[in-house]
């Protein structure tokens, strides 16, 4: 089985730690993994800002230089979920004839469901509260949304619950949006910050030592107005990471 | 880079204590509806149902319109078609003028809101009274709806005392008949008692009862109304002249549907099991008349809308707005169309986009909407798309524009966007710079993040992972 690595462009720039976590991860699994270094960005920021003819020119990149693997996997669920549910759209295609829609996975469901993950030697003795993004659960299904009456499950806390000494919660709401959105964050800058705000007290109010998620952008997003109001109850760290601990 | 949304929504969050309080009140509301969900093992069974009639119905629409039509009036029901709203106003109007009434009592009616139906007839020297009581209150206060099922929720009981008071002229004789003692003058009992009693006033005096409806069933002819406090039915009851006004849209085929969407709108619209009411009306009552006025006003045009013909399929539940974590920290009155919310932004967008499309960045693409509404409006999904139009209409703001086009364009060049990487955290340099909100938005509420010293880019060419 051959891997290709999608390291998405802010994580790259910003959370290179999270791409490295990642690859350690899957390499310890024993599995082939590589990274094809003219990778770029799936286009999500420009279609999510009305702009998605810019992303089409990615989409068709994306496509072509993830054609020989069998899976891309991506420390981000947002990134994963774009080229998921919206690259077939913008290369004219149905679901089924986009390739890298097929096979592009986040990290924690190929873990969860590709790989099955049934134990990890990662040891992290902290008490982590999860962020549930909205595009992890509602487009890749990583946990069974709130509005929904369907069997509850969370692919995140499953994988999280192999590492040891580490003692998992939820805030409450535990899948309201915390606000980032891309370019929302700047455009609706006021809603934003407020929902960021609320976010952050409601995992703050857990007791947890940390927030972890799938998703980078909405920890950058709640790290931002942590900082920025002075609030330093709470650490952020991306689950790659808590899953990859001790490698 | 603001748009009319987010500047009304910024104002609108200047009050701490409002927002929490929006906030939990319509959260709660989520919260109830959840409870009806869970409760209903086929929960997820009847939003299917309910997609697929009303995806039926709506691709059949002139076939079941007509049955309607014929079915109503065989009932000896008047019926009446609207091309716009203006038709609308006139043709009630002129029933209205035939019967020579002074005063109309009205029940809810989110299309009459639509049509600006009270100031028409207002202008013509008819009396229209609300008797929804949130509906009443605004009318009183002279605001508009702030939500479509709840539209006064946002409103405290110290000014609708206040209102009252000032504007209910019989209030201290109302109250001198209260039986029972309250030290609050803003007691919500006691204002109920004083709300009703001056409206039992109103519908003695109309010469005419209104209603809206929450379903046309074709096979029969009926409308059916779902209220909690009877007053669509106080105001059918005592006048003698019964007009409906009912979007097109609200039709569905018959008593089979019916009871799909019975089981739905309530748990979902408040949370409750069932309306209070559910009325069924057949034809006018012995000696009365009863009249239908079927309204298009642009809605036969969005079947052919390839992108967002199902937002025809909504039923005005209302649970998209509570889910909304948008809608519930900038309230009503920051969209600038009639209805906020996840379903307001796409129906002010086919209403007119020029004119309505400040509404658009009201939404972080949670997609929780999808999830809540009953009928399975993509609503995330259509607004995603409305922003993909934006630019052609003109309306693209220029900052995001340029923005965009930046990003595009670094990441189509590998060349570059390594570039870029390499000097990335040169950025840290100018802390000060990127953390004023003047020249970084994201400084609004964040502080600016620090890059690291290497990309993970670099750090996979010099092999250091």
């Amino acid at each position: 089985m051959k891997i290709g690595l999608f390291v998405p462009c802010y994580v790259d720039a910003l959370y290179p730690e999270v791409g490295v976590s990642t690859y350690r991860l899957l390499k310890s699994l024993g599995l082939d993994v590589e990274y094809p270094e003219r990778q770029t960005c799936c286009g999500q920021p420009m279609g999510n800002a009305g702009f998605e003819h810019q992303a089409i020119p990615l989409a068709k990149k994306f496509d072509e230089l993830f054609r020989p693997y069998d899976y891309v996997v991506a420390p981000s669920a947002s990134c994963a979920a774009y080229v998921r549910c919206f690259h077939p759209h913008l290369l004219g295609k149905k679901a089924e004839d986009c390739e890298a829609a097929g096979k592009t996975t986040d990290l924690v469901e190929f873990l969860h469901d590709i790989i099955k993950v049934k134990e990890l030697p990662a040891r992290f003795p902290h008490k982590v509260s999860v962020h549930n993004s909205c595009h992890g659960v509602r487009e890749l299904g990583l946990s069974s949304p709130s509005e929904r009456n369907v069997p509850k499950f969370n692919k995140i806390i499953d994988l999280l619950q192999l590492v040891e000494g580490i003692e998992v919660v939820e805030p409450e709401r535990p899948d309201e949006c915390c606000g980032f959105g891309g370019m929302f964050a700047v455009e609706e800058q006021a809603v934003s910050a407020r929902m960021g705000l609320e976010k952050l007290n409601r995992h703050i109010a857990t007791g947890a030592e940390y927030i972890t998620g799938p998703d980078s952008s909405c920890l950058m997003h709640m790290q931002g107005v942590a900082e920025k109001q002075g609030i330093r109850d709470i650490q952020f760290i991306h689950v790659a990471q808590i899953l990859s601990a001790g490698l | 880079m603001s748009t009319q949304h987010s500047k009304a929504a910024e104002q609108y969050l200047q009050h701490d204590a409002v927002v929490k309080r929006h906030d939990n009140t319509f959260f709660g509301v989520r919260q109830k509806r959840d409870r009806m969900a869970q409760a209903l093992p086929e929960w997820e069974d009847l939003r299917e149902a309910a997609d697929r009639i009303k995806k039926h119905t709506t691709t059949h629409l002139a076939d079941y319109l007509e049955e309607f039509e014929k079915n109503a009036m065989a009932n000896g029901v008047h019926v009446h078609w609207a091309e716009d709203a203006e038709e609308y106003n006139r043709i009630v109007h002129d029933i209205l003028t035939a019967h020579k009434v002074k005063k109309v009592v009205k029940s809810k009616s989110m299309l009459t809101e639509e049509c600006h139906l009270n100031e028409h007839l207002e202008k013509a020297g008819i009396d229209v009274v609300e008797t929804d009581l949130g509906e009443r209150i605004l009318q009183m206060m002279k605001l508009a709806p702030s939500h479509i099922v709840m539209p006064a929720l946002h409103v405290h009981r110290e000014e609708i005392g206040d209102t009252f008071r000032k504007l209910i002229p019989d209030f201290d004789e109302i109250a001198r008949n209260y039986g029972q003692a309250h030290d609050d003058p803003n007691d919500p009992t006691f204002l109920t008692y004083v709300a009703r009693m001056h409206l039992r006033q109103q519908f003695a005096e109309a010469d005419a009862g209104m209603t809206g409806a929450n379903f046309g069933i074709a096979a029969t002819g009926d409308v059916v109304v779902c209220t909690n406090e009877g007053n669509a039915d106080m105001s059918t009851s005592l006048p003698r002249l019964h007009i409906v006004s009912m979007g097109i849209e609200k039709l569905i085929p018959d008593y089979q549907a019916m009871g799909v969407f019975q089981r739905l709108l309530a748990r979902c619209g408040t949370g409750q099991e069932t309306t209070v009411y559910t009325s069924h009306f057949r034809g006018p009552r012995p000696g009365g008349e009863m009249h239908i006025v079927l309204v298009d006003n642009g809605r036969s045009s969005i079947i052919g809308n390839a992108e967002h013909w199902q937002t025809l399929k909504c039923m005005r539940c209302g649970a998209c707005m509570n889910t909304c974590p948008v809608y519930r920290r900038s309230a009503g009155y920051s969209y600038t169309y009639f209805i906020p919310g996840p379903i307001g932004i796409n129906l002010g967008m086919l209403r007119n986009p020029r004119k309505y499309h400040d509404n658009v960045s009201a939404c972080s693409l949670c997609c929780s909407c999808d999830n809540v509404c009953p009928v399975k409006v993509d609503l995330s999904t259509q607004i995603y798309r409305w922003r993909q139009e934006l630019d052609s209409l003109g309306q693209a703001d220029s900052m995001k524009k340029t923005m965009s086009r930046g990003m595009s364009f670094l990441y189509n060049h590998p060349a570059l966007y390594t570039f870029a990487l390499r000097c990335s955290s040169m950025a840290n340099w100018f802390g000060a710079l990127m953390n004023s909100k003047k020249v970084n938005p994201w400084a609004y509420g964040h502080r600016m993040m620090k890059f690291p010293k290497k990309s993970f880019h670099q750090l996979w060419k010099e092999k250091k992972l």
